[in-house]
């Protein structure tokens, strides 16, 4: 009989304590699935903006990073879907969704905009790598004796370079203008996808918290904020990786070497390239965050000035209830500190990367308290819903909706991208000019 | 050989032209045509007069509806409002009513159960809830794959095969009747028991309320009783804010209730 209970536990039900009056049929139903979701999707964006700031602006001195940022920006797009895939209790009619689309909803466009999107950015690493794939082709058959990793190499850019081997200088003169043109038309693609993700909360007319037309926008810029800070995080780490690789010759931290079989760069140029480019991204990273604060602030005060019906429900919700996750880790840690870093003159590089680490947190809890936070007070307005993030997975709902399923699906952009730095390396010093 | 700047105009005014003569043409579905049934509309009428918090219509739709019994969802449930002389208001639904009300204690989840001194109750009365029927359902908008759809008597349906399970459905709904069907894994809801009253039958909670507080009729039919009180009383609907156009009306429906 105590079986037959436990497993009648409603999808829920198993993170949900409710509070006062709470209709029957509520409970958190969009979970930390559904943060993380608007969460690597504006890492996608975000980084593909910063990338588009060297190809489409000319911002010269982003140049290293820029190239960076589009392949962590497809390492990441795989991942994007992934949280929504999790989250569904049919996952494996999630095909659905690009089959039938039912385009009243915001969700079915989804796997256009996406597939769009993923075309861009696909076709426009092509036209950034497509000197650099021929002349791999040419390098790697001219040599003798390959090793394993060599021959696969081979295969690998032998196919993707689609047998466009034609390296005049007319064909890579087009070649620019195709990256230009990509980048261009990425950067409202991309504002489209992550924009598209805001009005998805935004037009849920049932919930009080979600419904704003600023929703959208907001979710741009935080985008576009979030991404650049997790540039400047793991461009910093990867290069700390790479500087230690240089030093002590690991060889499998170096992809360009896979192919050489030496290394590109010494340490100390590794040094000042890293050095320049945080300093510089950072910049940028405090330029979007001023407006994306200004946007939630607007927000924020405009619902406490309109006060309609919802906003006493509203108030205990991010005055009581969620006080931490709002003023202090979103707000304070999230929002203030790197404000007050970035803005302090003479940056370091550690400091640049401090601050960005906080407002990846900060971004990380403000979709959270938009997700959770929309779910925290019931339909009735006298009744509230707090969610306990399962830690321990004791199925495979708890599993999927849980923090191990968000590990995973924080974990696998890395993971792709080790592989995907093998084939375009990230890293590579562009001898010629790229746009 | 035409200037740049005539071919601009000619062109703007030739693509506005046709844009807008062919924006005066309908397209006409003959599925949507054939299926039209103009003598025929779902519609509920709720008298929370006549309700007493027996619990007798959730026990009803779960077995009628294969809604597991001890599960804590369902497709109806009854609200009880107790109205302070002070002017607080308390309600609750202990497991949405199933064993009806049997305890004079307030149950208010994690905060307990709360206890009210009879001399402070100004007014206490019941409100059966169940799906509206909407007749601009926002649940069948947002649905990504057109699982859920209205037919042409209004009644809004799932397609449990198709159904994939999102929950957008679930959060877009205001009045909170959806949820997720323990056993299938897919949004449910009620749906006035549209297999027995498309074959001429009663809802399941209609049929079992004993104090007839719970009325389906046809909308359409100006000799239907739930029509005629429609039409004749001072009936209201939940949350029209929204604007759902919910289809369940209630009688005796008091502003605490929403």
């Amino acid at each position: 009989m105590v079986e037959q209970i436990a497993a009648m536990v409603v999808h829920g039900e198993a993170w949900t304590v409710k509070d006062l009056f709470v209709l029957p049929n509520e409970y958190v139903y969009w979970s930390i699935q559904i943060v993380m979701y608007p969460y690597m999707t504006g890492l996608v964006a975000g980084a593909f903006v910063l990338s588009s700031l060297y190809h489409v602006f000319g911002v010269e001195k982003l140049k290293q990073i820029a190239r960076f940022a589009l392949v962590f920006s497809f390492a990441l797009l795989p991942v994007a879907m992934l949280p929504l895939l999790l989250h569904l209790t049919q996952p494996l009619r999630g095909i659905h969704v690009l089959m039938t689309p039912h385009f009243t909803s915001a969700i079915s466009a989804f796997g256009i905009v996406f597939m769009t999107y993923a075309c861009i950015v696909a076709a426009e690493i092509w036209f950034v790598y497509r000197t650099f794939i021929v002349a791999s082709v040419v390098r790697l058959s001219a040599k003798d004796n390959r090793t394993v990793y060599q021959r696969l190499l081979l295969q690998i850019y032998r196919v993707i370079s689609l047998g466009a081997m034609d390296v005049s200088k007319e064909a890579v003169e087009s070649d620019h203008k195709a990256v230009k043109f990509l980048a261009g038309l990425g950067i409202p693609v991309a504002c489209f996808l992550h924009g598209y993700a805001g009005f998805i909360f935004g037009s849920v007319k049932a919930n009080a918290l979600w419904m704003t037309p600023l929703m959208p926008v907001i979710f741009i810029f935080s985008a576009v904020v979030s991404g650049i800070a997790l540039c400047i995080v793991s461009y910093y780490v990867f290069m700390e990786i790479r500087k230690r690789a240089a030093k002590g010759g690991w060889n499998f931290f170096l992809p360009e070497t896979i192919g050489h079989d030496r290394a590109e760069f010494s340490y100390e140029e590794l040094n000042s390239m890293q050095d320049h480019e945080v300093k510089m991204t950072s910049k940028y990273l405090l330029i979007f965050m001023t407006l994306a604060l200004t946007l939630e602030v607007l927000d924020m005060i405009f619902r406490g000035y309109t006060a309609v019906k919802s906003w006493d429900a509203l108030r205990q919700v991010i005055y009581v209830h969620d006080f931490t996750q709002i003023f202090i880790m979103q707000g304070l840690l999230g929002n203030v500190i790197p404000f007050i870093l970035l803005l302090l003159p003479r940056i370091t590089v550690r400091r640049a990367v401090s601050a960005s680490l906080l407002v990846l947190l900060g971004v990380f809890m403000m979709r959270w308290n938009v997700v959770i936070g929309g779910q925290a007070f019931s339909l009735t307005f006298n009744g509230f819903m707090h969610y306990s993030l399962p830690i321990i997975p004791n199925s495979i709902e708890t599993f999927k909706e849980g923090l191990m399923g968000a590990l995973l699906v924080v974990i696998s952009p890395f993971v792709i991208f080790y592989f995907l730095n093998m084939v375009f390396p990230a890293f590579m010093e562009d001898k010629s000019a790229t746009h | 050989m035409m200037k740049r700047r005539d071919f601009i105009k000619q062109t703007a005014v030739f693509v506005t032209g046709a844009a807008l003569s062919s924006s005066a043409l309908v397209m006409l579905d003959p599925k949507e045509l054939l299926a039209q049934r103009p003598e025929l509309r779902w519609g509920f009428l709720v008298d929370t007069h006549k309700c007493v918090g027996c619990g007798f219509c959730v026990k009803a739709c779960k077995i009628e509806n294969d809604i597991p019994i001890e599960a804590n969802v369902t497709r109806t449930w009854v609200e009880r409002y107790v109205l302070k002389k002070n002017g607080e208001v308390l309600a609750d639904s202990p497991k949405a009513a199933l064993n009806g009300f049997t305890s004079e204690l307030i149950d208010q989840n994690a905060s307990g159960l709360k206890e009210v001194d009879a001399d402070e109750i100004a007014q206490a009365f019941f409100v059966p809830k169940l799906c509206n029927q909407c007749e601009t359902p926002a649940c069948v908008q947002v649905c990504p794959v057109g699982a859920t759809y209205q037919t042409a008597d209004g009644i809004v349906l799932i397609d449990r095969k198709w159904c994939i399970g999102c929950g957008y459905c679930v959060m877009g709904c205001p009045y909170g009747v959806r949820f997720f069907h323990p056993v299938e894994h897919v949004a449910d809801k009620c749906n006035f028991c549209y297999h027995r009253i498309s074959q001429g039958g009663n809802t399941a909670c209609a049929q079992a309320c004993p104090f007839g507080a719970r009325k389906i009729g046809n909308l359409r039919d100006p000799n239907d009783p739930v029509a005629k009180t429609v039409l004749r009383d001072r009936v209201g609907v939940l949350r029209d804010e929204y604007g759902t156009k919910p289809q369940v009306f209630y009688l005796g429906l008091s502003k605490e209730v929403h």
